[in-house]
């Protein structure tokens, strides 16, 4: 059973499911209405030449989020 | 750049969209995610040429349209884009208070077939406001070529409603949704697709609704409402509050049901904070549930050209210089290019002046009034056009193409690292772009950024991005003063790498305010931050030249020919008449003179600027014409010439390199003033967005001028 980790450590390449959202408020939200609820698979993509934000794949569309934002995201590694 | 007389004019649309006069005509309703061609299909239906971009949350202000299927006339509301109408945001209760209230019969939903699943959160949340919906299932082309293949027939009879394929671009499809918007709209839709949620909270809503059929409600569904007033959505409280003009939530069944209903749901391990969760997870689990009986995929890599094409183009080490390539290469097409037609333009209105001329004479125009007709307004007229349209012309097409490619957001996500430093939003950087068309533009563009105060910075410090009106004077004192004396080859590249510095400094200038600002009268830190990388999309060449000549380049110059024509009457008055011995025009200059020199320029400049307020086109203009009332020179021809005329008043290299730091950074136009009054709904920070960036130009330009006159360079 692999543990849980912060979705701004997933390396590029690499697919995960979400476990556990623990933003608040605005960003909670936001998250929700581009389908990151428990159980969306997210895949890392590239990251931006600073390194944050970094692109994902999530439900057929291309997100970038910032590593403040996705460190409250928790996920399982999938494959 | 959303620049066209409708998003900046006084037909823009927000506030209060619902209550539009339909005159008769049958109003539907377009939504769809940002993004997803709802624009290309609004233009399609209506033939009205709304500017689409491949950004999210490009309709920032809503546009309207009529069309006519089968001898009916039909009234199409373009919402802004959004992804849900939870309205989490000002476009999201738009949208959300138009489908409720605004009395459409159909709502068509754009959706993006390249991605139907996340689109389907908006389709499922429509449909528990209306049945009368339409799925506009675009970009199938997109779709067919990354080998998605969608069951359009399951997915209507999923859904319970029409579901049409189409191609907005290439206009495939659209017969059919005009056909089913006609259906839909004239035979109320049977029973539709409605999202089941758990068990104690259908409980609830069922009593709620109860409850609710007691009142004299708008035509929504009832179910819905429940659901809006359970979930203590302020934002709709206000709406439906304003819409029946009475406060229902004061209503002591209502209060009675809503307490019942939370105290059921706390038994059943729901409270307000996870209310919200549940029910976000039914809808995104029901559109996975939709899509996995409805999508199939071909191909896994279906989109490996865009991700190698984003390596490059966002690339660690590729990303930033090849933004500053594709700036300067911009900029370099621009000033070569446009150097030709500049001189066409010039030779005609040239010939053209003397053929004005001897007939204004043959009619025996009075003196003053030939004066001011040729000297004044004529000659003031056609620089604006000879110098203006040509870079216009060329600069507008291609920065409309890296749009319509997909770039600009990619420049948000490469350059957001340095926005946050600043306190400050990524999508900062797309309303910067929207500032090279025009700062009115880029300031209505900022509603794209969620959170206020990051808003209020783009807001405030948009002006540091020079519009489309102070590019030309940019460009031609660069050529007259800072590239002479090089072979020709060379002076337009390096004419391109100054105007870039020039635009480098001023972003710098833009990061330095954004977190100045962030650190002093608008403290805080930065917020939640999503952006939508959208697929790459061949750019529509012909349809790109076509839309920015008439809509940007006609609106632009217009604009500047507008109020050039007054300025040229009140310059040559004020050049005419005297106070005592001397011109108005030299005795005001002369007034300012002093703190002209003071910052490296002169009184001319400053009034020049002054009198540029409603469009800082006529700058040059107006300073030619004040050194010529008193000059020798009296005709325009060429650059160097100009340069001849200038020496001639004074202006040395430093003049002109605080000129081109004052055309950067002074007050904004009178548009964008009014723009900003508008948007902030504040006098404090139109006040603010004037006195910035004049006090950092003029402090800029003294520094420079009085540190070069202490080294005794100058």
């Amino acid at each position: 059973m692999e543990t849980a980790q912060s979705l701004n450590l997933l390396p590029v390449g690499k697919e995960a499911r979400v476990i556990n959202i623990t933003s608040s408020g605005s960003m909670r939200r936001r998250l929700q209405d581009i389908g990151i609820i428990e159980g969306t698979k997210i895949k890392c993509l590239y990251k931006s030449p600073a390194g944050d934000p970094v692109a994902y794949f999530i439900k057929g569309a291309v997100i970038a989020l910032r590593n403040q934002d996705s460190k409250n995201i928790f996920v399982l590694n999938y494959n | 750049m959303g620049l066209t007389s409708k998003s900046t004019g006084l037909k823009a649309i927000d506030k209060g969209l619902y209550k539009i006069n339909s005159n008769d005509k049958t109003v539907i309703a377009l939504a769809g995610n940002p993004n997803v061609g709802k624009s290309t299909v609004f233009n399609a239906l209506t033939g009205l040429r709304q500017h689409t971009g491949n950004w999210a949350g490009k309709t920032v202000t809503s546009a309207l349209g009529a069309f006519t299927y089968n001898k009916k006339e039909y009234l199409l509301v373009d919402l802004p884009g959004t992804y849900s109408l939870m309205a989490h945001s000002h476009e999201e209760e738009v949208a959300r208070d138009f489908i409720c209230f605004g009395g459409s019969k159909a709502v068509i939903v754009v959706c993006d077939a390249t991605c139907l699943e996340r689109n389907l959160n908006l389709v499922l949340q429509t449909l528990e406001i209306t049945k009368n919906v339409i799925l506009c299932l675009n970009l199938m082309d997109e779709a067919a070529k990354k080998h998605i293949y969608i069951d359009t027939d399951s997915l209507s009879a999923q859904l319970g409603i029409p579901v049409i394929a189409t191609s907005a671009r290439s206009r495939e499809g659209l017969d059919k949704l005009l056909e089913a918007v006609e259906k839909t709209a004239e035979n109320n839709a049977s029973d539709s697709f409605k999202i089941r949620y758990i068990k104690p909270i259908e409980k609830v809503l069922d009593d709620i609704k109860g409850v609710l059929n007691n009142f004299n409600l708008p035509p929504i569904d009832k179910r819905w409402l429940a659901l809006r007033l359970l979930d203590c959505d302020d934002s709709f409280k206000r709406s439906l509050n304003d819409y029946l003009k009475e406060d229902i939530f004061k209503n002591p069944d209502i209060i009675k049901a809503l307490n019942d209903a939370y105290e059921y749901l706390n038994k059943n391990g729901i409270d307000k904070n996870n209310l919200k969760d549940k029910i976000v997870a039914s809808i995104v689990l029901t559109a996975e549930g939709i899509c996995t009986d409805c999508v199939r995929f071909e191909q896994c890599s279906f989109d490996k050209y865009d991700r190698k094409l984003d390596k490059i183009l966002t690339g660690r080490l590729t990303g930033i210089p090849i933004m500053l390539i594709l700036l300067a290469g911009v900029f370099f097409l621009t000033i070569t290019v446009s150097n030709y037609p500049s001189q066409w333009l010039s030779d005609f209105f040239l010939w053209f002046e003397a053929k004005l001329s001897s007939f204004l004479l043959y009619l025996h125009t009075p003196e003053t009034i030939y004066n001011i007709l040729i000297f004044g307004v004529y000659r003031v007229v056609s620089w604006v056009v000879a110098v203006m349209l040509p870079p216009m012309a060329i600069f507008f097409p291609l920065f409309t193409l890296l749009e319509d490619f997909g770039y600009l957001p990619r420049v948000a996500f490469n350059l957001d690292h340095h926005f946050k430093k600043a306190n400050a939003c990524g999508k900062q950087a797309l309303t910067m772009c929207m500032g090279f068309g025009c700062n009115a533009a880029g300031v209505v563009g900022c509603r794209i950024i969620d959170s206020p105060r990051e808003r209020l910075i783009a807001t405030l410090t948009n002006c540091f991005v020079p519009c489309n009106g102070r590019f030309p004077a940019l460009i031609a004192v660069i050529s007259m003063f800072l590239v002479c004396g090089i072979t020709s080859a060379f002076q337009s590249a390096l004419s391109a790498l100054i105007l870039t510095a020039v635009i480098l400094f001023g972003i710098l200038l833009t990061f330095l305010v954004s977190k100045l600002l962030s650190k002093t009268i608008i403290k805080g830190v930065p917020s939640s931050f999503t952006l939508e990388l959208p697929p790459y999309r061949r750019p529509q060449i012909l349809k790109v030249l076509v839309r920015s000549l008439l809509d940007r380049t006609v609106f632009v110059l217009g604009r500047a020919v507008i109020s050039a024509i007054p300025a040229g009457v009140i310059i040559w008055i004020m050049a005419n008449v005297n106070v005592g011995d001397i011109s108005l025009l030299n005795y005001i200059a002369g007034i300012l003179d002093p703190f002209g020199h003071l910052i490296g320029l002169d009184g001319v400049i400053i009034l020049a600027f002054i009198l540029g307020f409603p469009a800082n086109e006529i700058v040059i203009p107006i300073i030619m014409m004040a050194y010529m009332s008193t000059g020798t020179i009296t005709e325009y021809e060429s650059l160097a010439q100009l340069k001849t005329l200038f020496v001639d008043n004074g202006w040395t290299i430093v003049t002109a390199i605080n000129m081109l730091i004052f055309t950067l950074m002074h007050f904004p136009c009178s548009t964008t003033c009014l723009t900003i009054r508008k948007e902030t709904k504040s006098l404090k920070w139109t006040l603010l967005s004037i006195i910035i960036p004049t006090a950092l130009g003029i402090l800029i330009c003294l520094l420079l001028t009085q540190g070069l006159h202490l080294f005794g360079i100058y």
